[in-house]
């Protein structure tokens, strides 16, 4: 029959596109998990080892954790830990409450200009980092606050976008809700802790991600802030271990270093790679 | 064309982690739906009438069975090769294309010999936009009709291509009340018109029960009955048909039949023939109760409602499984809206028993009365 | 009321203040700063008023190289990043079993700290002494002749930034283009098969124009980003990058406002602005171009 030699066709020639597409999809999924793999076997690889070797090996069967004790060692690199943990968790911190309760103002109580003041935050979202930066940072300069976390932290805590996103999220909220909360006499704080909080808690963990990524990953306004490697963060860390860290050529110990300072966020992602992916694409108007 | 649908089965690998069996959402489908009518598939959501659609059309292949286009065996061919026409529940009209570029578009996908001159595409499509009288419309984008007019539209593009089988998949839910009935009968008008064997889905049974040659009622997968709508309606094979037809829907009661006598409470109600003594479930249609003084069926009256030409009785009856017992009589018929209760006497024809366990019908044996 | 007014303003108080403290006043400060001329960062004075920082960072070499290496990067990333994340979303969409790994797979990227994967990187395609390095093996394997990307010739080097530019930012482009396919109404695809509409129509008449938002939505993101690109760059050839030829917009302005070169805000300021102005620009086009090529319904 006619149409059966058709249809047969068709679906040996879909079989042989499904191939093509895992072929392609695998390939690229190599070429992301490679330089990963790259830095975990290096990192394994003893100094000799890697320096001996004119053609890296692809495996290595004498793995050794020697790199880990010298990157925990030879450079203060739990300390650009600690130091990252600081500054992410205030910076997080401070930026989630503040969000919350201009969130709140602007979703939920009513005042002259409100709308006024919600266009003006909003095109404050167009303003790019690199305007504000050079003021920012002689600002922080002239108020001795250099090579401290107040310095680091406070211009970091600013987010138009998150109020944006909590705001909408917030007017979700019925407003049936509310009036209820006002019939039991319940303050506002109290409404916005008890009730508005717990129901937006999947935004409030989303932007507190976003955040935490923000600033385990920011490199730019602590390189201009710390000159005090006792103050740097791990981007900052990983540049200088990188420039003196331990001599140039000791790759290994350097990877050693990059797997530690990765691996946070990855179990961060791993754990939570619903909620960081939804999170993400509706949050990633950034840009 | 003929449709003749033979043990079609289908099954989906069930949800969730720990279960590893099937959910059958079509099962042993078997009916056949002769050259240019138009069929009502019928039944409550999630019965299987949409997968049984999407098996026709070739969007789902079959777990089980085989289906013929006329003596052509379709069931492994895909949708292309079918020659279907299909309708979706929200017109799937794309939105950045206007009127006729939306109707013209299934023209552009025919190849070889098939293909189309502009000229022939041209023709084709304004005989389609004619048929539904859109003609006026082609230079709109779909967000600028209104939901009748949408689905004219998706009616036009399904019809484009000569189909040799339209489908159509609740095509009429989108739709507020009054446009509902409007356009159901332009369905009918032009279905007739073109005389191409058309499936329709519905849950709505008034819907199916007006427009339809034919239906076929499906409850969990299973086909319970097909046939002409008034035949179906006038004798149904199960309690499920029996109370998904209708509107008001039919009155269940609890009964027994003694001594070819059927007993609704403990009053002898109706003479019913060969019929072996049982409990049985008393299916009674609205329209089988004559009220008259020495009526057999005592009911408390609750109150009337006159609906002009008709008047519904609304009634209580302890024996019943509805929480009133509706039944509409004639406007003459005397009934004293004072009266503390009303006594009934039932048409035979109206009224249906069904076996209590498996609510099967039953019939009485050798054509006498029920 | 007017409690509640003022209760309104007491909560919004911290963002206000922190608005305005490090953004709106730093938003025309950065103005005042790019028109005093000759400002000594020490002693906080300047001689005059003018457009002469401009002029200055204008014709400085290292900002025209900067903007070159920035713009070239611009016109070959965001296309290719785009192409490749739409093809990608594409295969993504269109295959069930492994989808969720592959996904997961390609979001890291997202995750990671570019300063340290950027090691990475320029350690798989640095030529040392010691060692070729993986990426020129590779190429000597299939007979080319193995480079310095790191510190070798121009267009090796912009190739790795660009590569590795295209890796960290496609990522967020497959996982917007992948949220997006799938909302397309899958009902559309349905009647497209019932009318025997070939893959590439399908593509080219309802996906692309279906996903059409998402996609300038996406080039329009895509320039902006690129055009800021700096600590990619940062990563793979070290700090000095004027030195390494290797500078962008933004690293100019840091290393003008500080570092080995720095103390300049006058000329950080103008070059800022430039950028800021660039980036306006590009915007602009871009939207208009979209509003008229994106398909209204």
């Amino acid at each position: 029959m006619d149409f059966e030699k058709i249809q047969k066709k068709t679906d040996r020639r879909s079989k042989g596109q499904k191939a093509v597409i895992y072929f392609f999809l695998t390939i690229w999924a190599l070429i992301v998990l490679f330089p990963f793999y790259w830095m975990i076997l290096t990192s394994v690889k003893s100094y000799g080892a890697y320096n001996g070797e004119h053609v890296p090996a692809l495996f290595t069967l004498s793995p050794t954790l020697q790199n880990y004790k010298d990157a925990f060692t030879a450079v203060p690199l739990v300390g650009y830990l600690l130091n990252t943990v600081i500054f992410t968790a205030a910076a997080t911190a401070i930026m989630v409450a503040v969000s919350t309760l201009a969130a709140y103002a602007f979703a939920r109580l009513e005042f002259r200009g409100k709308n006024l003041v919600f266009t003006f935050f909003l095109s404050l979202m167009m303003i790019p980092s690199e305007l504000v930066v050079i003021t920012n940072f002689v600002t922080i300069t002239n108020l001795n606050l250099r090579n401290t976390f107040t310095g680091l932290v406070l211009p970091s805590v600013t987010s138009v976008f998150y109020i944006y996103l909590l705001k909408e999220n917030f007017e979700q909220v019925p407003d049936e809700l509310y009036r209820a909360a006002k019939v039991d006499g319940t303050s506002d704080l109290k409404y916005l802790w008890k009730v508005m909080i717990p129901i937006c808690r999947p935004t409030i963990v989303t932007i507190t991600i976003l955040k935490v990524i923000e600033c385990w990953n920011s490199y730019v306004w602590p390189r201009l802030i710390t000159d005090d490697p006792a103050y740097y963060l791990v981007s900052n860390g990983i540049q200088e271990i990188r420039e003196n860290g331990f001599g140039r050529e000791n790759i290994p110990a350097m990877m050693a270093a990059v797997v530690v300072i990765s691996v946070p966020l990855i179990i961060l992602f791993l754990v939570f790679r619903k909620k960081i992916m939804s999170g993400v694409s509706r949050g990633g108007l950034k840009g | 064309m003929k449709i003749v649908l033979e043990n079609l089965t289908k099954k989906f690998p069930a949800r969730g982690k720990k279960s590893q069996g099937y959910v059958t959402a079509v099962d042993n489908f078997t009916c056949e739906i002769p050259d240019g009518e138009l069929v009502g598939l019928l039944g409550p959501s999630g019965c299987g009438k949409s997968t049984t659609l999407n098996m026709i059309c070739g969007l789902e292949k079959p777990t089980g069975g085989k289906i013929f286009f006329g003596s052509e065996d379709v069931t492994a061919l895909s949708p292309e090769l079918r020659g279907v026409g299909m309708v979706f529940q929200n017109y799937a009209l794309y939105p950045h294309l206007n009127v006729k570029e939306n109707i013209q578009f299934p023209l552009e996908n025919l190849k070889g010999k098939d293909k189309l001159t502009k000229k022939e595409m041209e023709s084709r499509v304004m005989e389609a936009a004619r048929l539904v009288q859109i003609e006026d419309l082609m230079d709109r984008k779909p967000r600028e009709l209104s939901g009748g007019q949408q689905q004219r539209v998706a009616i036009a593009r399904a019809l484009v291509k000569y189909p040799r089988v339209l489908l159509l998949d609740e095509p009429l839910s989108n739709l507020d009340a009054r446009l509902r009935l409007q356009t159901r009968e332009e369905i009918r008008k032009i279905q007739k018109k073109t005389g191409i064997t058309t499936v329709f889905v519905t849950h709505d049974q008034d819907e199916a029960m007006s427009i339809c040659d034919r239906i076929a009622v499906m409850k969990s997968g299973v086909l319970m009955q097909q046939g002409k709508p008034q035949e179906v309606y006038d004798d149904p094979e199960n309690l499920f048909v029996a109370r998904f037809l209708g509107i008001p829907p039919i009155n269940v009661f609890q009964g027994y039949v003694r001594s070819r006598m059927l007993f609704i409470g403990d009053a002898p109600v109706l003479s019913v023939g060969e019929v072996p003594d049982q409990e049985v479930w008393v299916g009674i249609r609205p329209e089988g109760f004559i009220p008259c003084e020495d009526g057999p069926l005592v009911c408390r009256l609750e109150r009337i409602e006159v609906m002009g030409r008709d008047i519904t009785v609304i009634s209580a009856h302890s024996a019943c499984t509805g929480p009133a017992v509706r039944s509409i009589i004639s406007g003459e018929s005397p009934v004293d809206p004072a009266a503390q209760t009303v006594q009934f006497a039932l048409k035979p024809g109206k009224v249906f028993l069904f076996q209590k366990e498996t609510e099967e019908r039953i019939r009485a044996k050798k054509g006498k009365q029920q | 009321m007017n409690r509640n007014n003022k209760k309104a303003w007491l909560y919004l108080l911290p963002a206000f203040l922190f608005l305005a403290f490090f953004m709106v006043y730093p938003l025309i400060d950065v103005f005042v700063y790019s028109l005093e001329e000759g400002f000594n960062f020490a002693s906080q004075t300047y001689f005059g008023v003018g457009l002469y920082n401009f002029s200055y960072v204008l014709h400085d070499p290292y900002f025209l190289q900067a903007v070159k290496n920035t713009v070239i990067l611009v016109i070959i990333t965001v296309p290719v990043s785009t192409g490749l994340a739409l093809l990608i979303s594409l295969g993504l969409s269109s295959i069930k079993p492994l989808r969720e790994l592959y996904q997961t797979i390609y979001f890291l990227p997202y995750v990671t700290n570019t300063l340290a994967v950027g090691l990475v990187f320029m350690i798989l395609f640095q030529k040392t002494e010691y060692t070729d390095g993986m990426v020129n093996l590779v190429i000597q394997f299939f007979g080319g002749d193995s480079i310095d990307f790191i510190d070798g010739p121009y267009w090796a080097k912009m190739f790795v930034f660009c590569f590795y530019t295209v890796w960290v930012v496609l990522p967020f482009k497959i996982l917007v283009l992948t949220s997006a396919l799938a909302s397309v109404n899958q009902d559309y695809y349905k009647a497209a098969r019932v009318d025997g509409t070939p893959k590439l129509r399908v593509f080219t008449k309802i996906t692309l124009p279906m996903i059409s938002p998402m996609i300038f939505y996406l080039i329009i993101t895509g320039f902006i980003g690129a055009f800021k690109a700096y600590s990619d760059a940062v990563a793979l050839f070290g700090t000095d990058l004027n030195t390494a030829g290797m500078n962008t917009i933004v690293g100019y302005v840091y290393d003008m406002l500080y570092g080995d070169s720095g103390g300049y805000p006058s000329y950080a300021s103008a070059a800022a602005i430039i950028l800021f102005a660039i980036v306006l620009t590009v915007t602009c086009i871009n939207l208009l171009v979209s509003r008229k090529k994106i398909q209204q319904y």
